[in-house]
């Protein structure tokens, strides 16, 4: 096993971690938690048997397993941004009618 | 008729623009101080308007929303949308509401280029004015004389046909935009624009776009 390998497996069972406190404090459900775990032991599995990916990567006409992960990863990402994006403007919006509710409240 | 004036952080020239319309005759003045942190509300509620403040800020869009959501509640007929910097001159609503009431129309908006009273400064008038007029043709459809003029007056008609959902500066295109998909019965009318400090810069233009945007995205 390379070094990368050991620090990344580190940092999966941290995340781990993370996401099991955050369940037990309430913070996410236990679908949530159940989510992320299988996302790290996915990730873990990719880290230590990198071959794998190579398999698939090249069902679909990608040369390297390394490819298809960094191109399903930006995906991902890219995707969840647009997510966030569209959940901070939706928020913006609902604060305004809060604020403006408040406001007429105040001033009828 | 009604006045409703946006103000974020004004205390300098809120108490004036607000004596200045009464001066002029008008006496239901609403001020939505928009989460300003000096005394924006204090000066505006010392020159007699009435005073509706939003807890923080969300920007002039949502604010005059809101000062049409209270002017409208309170049995308004016609409401203006006057700037608080003390750029514009009251005088002009009285030409505007002429103008909306003898022409049966539902909403007025401000020019600077209909008369030769405003000084604008040279990059404004031949560069950033040209392209913003252009931008907003391309977006909202309707040709107009003026881009991003806050100077306007609507009734009833028009309130109740445009639900303002644009929260910073972008709400001026986004009123053009609905005035034509509600068919509303529109005209421009001359204004007076004084400049002591400059206004939308094209960073701010840029911002407007963005907002624009993304109000068609999400």
């Amino acid at each position: 096993m390379t070094l990368i390998q050991i620090l990344l497996l580190i940092f999966f069972v941290f995340a781990v971690v993370k996401a099991f406190v955050q369940f037990r404090a309430g913070d996410i459900r236990l679908l949530g938690f159940v989510y992320w775990l299988a996302f790290w032991v996915a990730a873990a599995g990719i880290v230590v048997w990198p071959d794998a990916t190579f398999v698939i990567a090249n069902k679909i006409g990608i040369g390297r397993g390394a490819d298809l992960v960094v191109y399903l990863a930006l995906v991902v990402l890219f995707f969840s941004v647009f997510r966030l994006t569209a959940k901070v403007e939706k928020q913006k919006h609902e604060i305004t009618e809060l604020t403006r509710t408040l406001s007429l409240k105040e001033n009828k | 008729m009604f006045v409703v004036i946006a103000a974020y952080n004004e205390e300098k020239s809120i108490g004036r623009v607000i004596r200045g319309l009464f001066e002029n005759g008008f006496t239901k003045v609403v001020a939505v101080d928009d989460g300003s942190t000096d005394k924006t509300a204090d000066e505006a509620l010392r020159a007699g308007a009435m005073v509706v403040r939003h807890a923080i800020n969300r920007g002039q869009g949502a604010a005059l929303r809101t000062g049409n959501d209270y002017a409208f509640a309170h049995g308004a007929d016609l409401v203006a949308h006057f700037d608080a910097d003390g750029q514009f001159n009251p005088a002009d609503i009285r030409i505007a509401e002429k103008l909306l009431r003898e022409n049966n129309l539902d909403i007025v908006f401000g020019s600077r280029f209909l008369d030769a009273r405003s000084k604008i400064p040279f990059s404004k008038k031949y560069f950033v004015l040209p392209i913003a007029r252009l931008i907003n043709f391309c977006i909202t459809g309707v040709r107009l004389t003026d881009a991003h003029n806050g100077f306007r007056l609507m009734n009833r008609r028009a309130y109740e046909a445009i639900t303002i959902t644009q929260d910073r500066m972008a709400h001026n295109s986004e009123i053009v935009a609905k005035t034509r998909r509600a068919k509303l019965k529109y005209s421009e009318c001359p204004v007076e624009v004084r400049y002591n400090e400059y206004g939308q810069s094209a960073l701010g233009g840029l911002a407007i776009l963005k907002d624009l945007l993304f109000g068609k995205i999400f």
